[in-house]
């Protein structure tokens, strides 16, 4: 097999360090032409990294890439693209106001007399790939015209207009219908027919197993299995992907749980094209509870949250306190009725950068500092310490920006603001996202601390070990509803495979 | 929102940072003993009164232009409020309020100025609106009410100027021109407002729940919304504060002048914006300080009257101040810098 199937691209002893995380800790990976390279791992297992190294958006620390046996050194996206590299990003790079033609030449235009943009020569080759792609797109059709899953053949040709031998396609199913999956997957076929390498990046297991030709699996940025797909099956995957033992996280004391603190009723919201993002979920969470909500990335878990929390209009369905509507509430009633909110992306929603790390802590909790409208700062920032030897959040002052910190430090930040509005019901969406190990096991420490203090607690994860290990109760959300729902310590299998979104498509048809 | 820092700094860094912090200071400083050297008698006190009445008219503009940057927008129609503000005065102190068959209600001198301060928080209320409701960018909203109020105003006499504004004594309103021109213990009315305008304003930004919201909106308007701040809310009083501040000008300047003309107020937007700017305020919001708004109209003031006293012509002055203002953003462009990475040092070598 590995005859038919060159190597075209290979990876020795990378390795990629982050400002406080490796993300690659001694990689060997070849890439093999004329076949589909499946990479597997869970989120923050390095799989992204990898790709960008490949794709040279980044850079290798330590370590070499070799193309065709000779090493190389990618400075920019534009010199991997010159050796035959092109990538198709999760989220698509499309200019949706442009032509598919002109979307596919973006700053690779055929000129005439370097300035004139060739136009005529734009539309045929464009008309060919599309052929190529066996597709009916018109090269003039404006690209926001089209559905989502041509929007990403029209990635596919972009990075093949380049003329590229390599293509990495990053979850590339993710937004697509299943007739549209068929067809992308008909397009690889015709592409491996052709001698392209391709790199397959995917949560959906059946999916890789059905187009895969070699298989490598990523574990906390080390390849813990490599090898050609025959004889490969989910429980191999899904063994390689987590590992024998369970990182060490601090197991649940047998605590009471107390009455009920928050429940969800009939919470929908709808997206474009008639598709739930969240179906119709209910839920209850009791005082002193941890929930686990696990599920794949789009399963409609953050959507969730943000609906608690008012974020988007046309959501329906009622959230409880203590057995009381919030109703309409904005978003502040919420936060004052107990409801508290820990969002997944720390820069975009959960602190104000450029402020100082008191001003973020005391945000949402202002109004106890304040008589009237006086505010007493010597109050706010004894407060806005005391919470920070609570949470033992590491800082040299509190007057420092917020921005100086590191992820960790930064995210008991937003947990300290959210405990100071004292909450019933904490949401905490990925609390574990872009920490470290030792903060992630302080943040856990914290949340154990919590739950038993009589806090109902539910939050999002994509770490299987992260669920199993923290929750009393675990949900598993895909394709916007709750598939199953599991006690304290279920097996790992029984969870991944309820959130396979393919799967429990099959299931309730 | 810091205070100064009064302990003496141990290193170059922090030298360089506190000269950095100090800088419109630092400016207003130098400007002032270059005049007082350069300019034959800039140092009298009837030149002190000139000036200050000067920069109160920029000061008042750019504090409630402070904090409508603050919050990541901007408010083009302050000017425009002027002159609209300013008309409305006129007609109230000329003609009153007129209900026909020769019936007209007459204000005295505080009613008048209530109505106008009225008008400028409700276009202020209206600019509001359109930005939190409409969902109108703070730019094009602004430069909308701008080219309406100005419409408005000329639309009012018809192009013309209200003159003569004495105000009769039998209706109270003889004691207009107290506004622009009245001293209370030897210092002008209007500086006193500016002092209480400007130390509430100054009181709010940092000592407020609501001022706190203002830098939070800047910073990071999801971030804040997700917090628990009502974003809408805290945009409206933005741009009414804004309007208040235009509606005091115009009164100032109607009072100042015995007069209202439509087209007064044209431009003034941009010395309050300049003002700002100059003072610490960053366009991209969630940064400033009323304090160095102040200094900052203050160095524009002085260095406007101190030119024209030097005989410096008009167009040499307008360079000037452009280049002022430039030379300003690059300064406070350096500061941040610097101020970020010592905050990032700082907090490296404490989690070590």
């Amino acid at each position: 097999m590995s005859a038919a199937h060159p190597i075209g691209l290979s990876i020795r002893g990378g390795v990629k360090v982050y400002p406080g995380t490796k993300a690659l800790k001694g990689v060997d990976f070849d890439l093999r032409m004329g076949a589909v390279n499946v990479l597997v791992g869970e989120n923050g297992a390095g799989k992204s990294t990898l790709m960008k190294v490949i794709a040279g958006v980044e850079h290798l620390t330590e370590g070499d890439i070799y193309v065709a046996n000779e090493k190389i050194h990618f400075d920019t996206k534009m010199d991997a693209v010159r050796h035959g590299i092109g990538i198709v990003f999760q989220e698509l790079n499309l200019f949706p106001n442009l032509t598919v033609a002109e979307n596919i030449f973006m700053g690779n235009e055929p000129t005439k007399f370097g300035v004139d943009i060739d136009t005529h020569h734009q539309f045929e080759q464009t008309s060919q790939l599309m052929l190529r792609l066996e597709q009916s797109i018109a090269p003039e059709a404006p690209l926001g015209n089209l559905r989502i899953g041509q929007q990403q053949i029209v990635e596919i040709a972009k990075a093949l207009a380049a003329e590229a031998r390599i293509l990495i396609l990053d979850e590339p199913t993710s937004a697509l219908s299943a007739a549209e999956v068929a067809v992308l997957f008909k397009v690889i076929e015709e592409l491996k027919s052709q001698g392209v390498g391709i790199v397959y990046i995917s949560h959906r297991m059946e999916e890789l197993i059905q187009i895969g030709d070699y298989v490598t699996v990523l574990r906390d940025g080390e390849i813990t299995g490599s090898r050609s797909m025959e004889g490969v099956d989910l429980p191999w995957i899904v063994s390689a992907m987590i590992g024998e033992k369970s990182k060490d996280f601090p197991r649940g004391d047998n605590h009471q749980l107390g009455d009920e603190v928050f429940r969800i009723e009939n919470a929908s919201l709808l997206k474009e094209g008639g598709v739930f993002t969240v179906d119709d979920v209910s839920l209850s969470i009791r005082a002193g509870e941890i929930v686990g909500l696990y599920g794949l990335m789009g399963a409609g878990r953050s959507e969730l949250l943000e609906c608690i929390m008012a974020q988007h209009p046309l959501s329906t369905g009622d959230y409880f306190v203590d057995g009381n509507s919030v109703g309409n509430a904005s978003v502040g009633e919420r936060i004052r009725r107990g409801i508290a909110l820990i969002p997944e992306d720390r820069k975009r929603d959960g602190l104000i950068q450029i402020m100082a790390i008191r001003e973020n802590i005391t945000l949402s909790a202002l109004g106890r500092f304040a008589k009237f409208f006086n505010l007493n700062l010597r109050d706010e920032a004894d407060t806005a310490d005391e919470y920070v030897k609570r949470l033992t959040i590491k800082i040299a002052n509190a007057e420092n920006p917020v921005s100086s910190l590191s992820g960790g430090n930064q995210q008991k930040v937003v947990i300290g603001k959210a405990l100071m509005t004292d909450p019933k019901v904490l949401l905490m969406d990925e609390p574990s996202r872009g920490i470290d190990i030792g903060a992630k096991a302080e943040i856990f420490r914290t949340m154990r601390e919590l739950a038993s203090s009589g806090l109902g607690i539910l939050f999002v994860t994509s770490d299987i070990d992260e669920v199993l290990a923290l929750s009393d109760r675990v949900l598993v959300m895909a394709d916007g509803r709750i598939t199953k729902e599991f006690p304290a310590n279920p097996g790992a299998a029984d969870v991944i495979s309820a959130a396979t979104p393919n799967l429990t498509k099959e299931l309730s048809r | 929102m810091k205070l100064p820092v009064l302990e003496l700094p141990s290193n170059r860094t922090d030298w360089l940072l506190l000269l950095l912090k100090m800088r419109t200071f630092l400016a207003l400083i130098l400007v002032f003993t270059f005049f007082a050297f350069a300019a034959p008698n800039f140092l009298t006190t009837a030149n002190a009164v000139i000036v200050s009445k000067h920069v109160a008219i920029n000061a008042f503009l750019a504090v409630g232009m402070t904090f409508v940057i603050i919050t990541g927008g901007i408010d083009l129609s302050v000017g425009s409020i002027v002159g609209l503000c300013g008309m409305v005065a006129g007609w109230l102190v000329i003609f009153g309020i007129d209900l026909g068959l020769g019936w007209s209600i007459q204000f005295n001198t505080i009613e008048i100025s209530f109505i106008v301060i009225m008008v400028g928080v409700f276009v202020g209320c209206l600019n509001g609106l359109l930005i939190t409701k409409l969902k109108v960018a703070p730019f094009i909203a602004t430069l909308g009410t701008l080219y309406v109020a100005r419409g408005v105003a000329l639309l009012s006499s018809g192009g013309r100027t209200f003159p003569n504004l004495n105000g009769s004594a039998e209706f109270g309103s003889d004691t207009f021109g107290f506004i622009g021109t009245g001293n209370i213990f030897g210092i002008p009315f209007l500086i006193w407002m500016l002092v209480i305008v400007g130390s509430l304003a100054a009181y709010l930004a940092s000592r407020t729940p609501l001022g706190r919201y203002i830098y939070a909106v800047g910073g990071n308007e999801r971030g804040a919304s997700l917090s628990g701040v009502n974003v809408d809310r805290v945009k409206m009083f933005v741009y009414m504060f804004s309007g208040f501040c235009a509606a005091i000008v115009g009164l100032i300047i109607a009072s100042q002048l015995q007069a209202s003309h439509p087209a007064t107020g044209e431009t003034f937007e941009l010395n309050a914006i300049a003002a700002a700017v100059l003072g610490g305020t960053s366009m991209s919001g969630g940064r400033g300080r009323i304090g160095g708004t102040i200094i900052g109209a203050f160095v524009i003031g002085i260095l406007s009257d101190g030119l024209i006293m030097m005989g410096v012509s008009s167009f040499w002055q307008t360079v000037i101040k452009g280049l002022v203002i430039i030379a300003a953003v690059v300064i406070d462009q350096a500061q941040n810098r610097l101020q970020s990475r010592v905050a990032l040092q700082q907090e490296a070598k404490f989690s070590k």
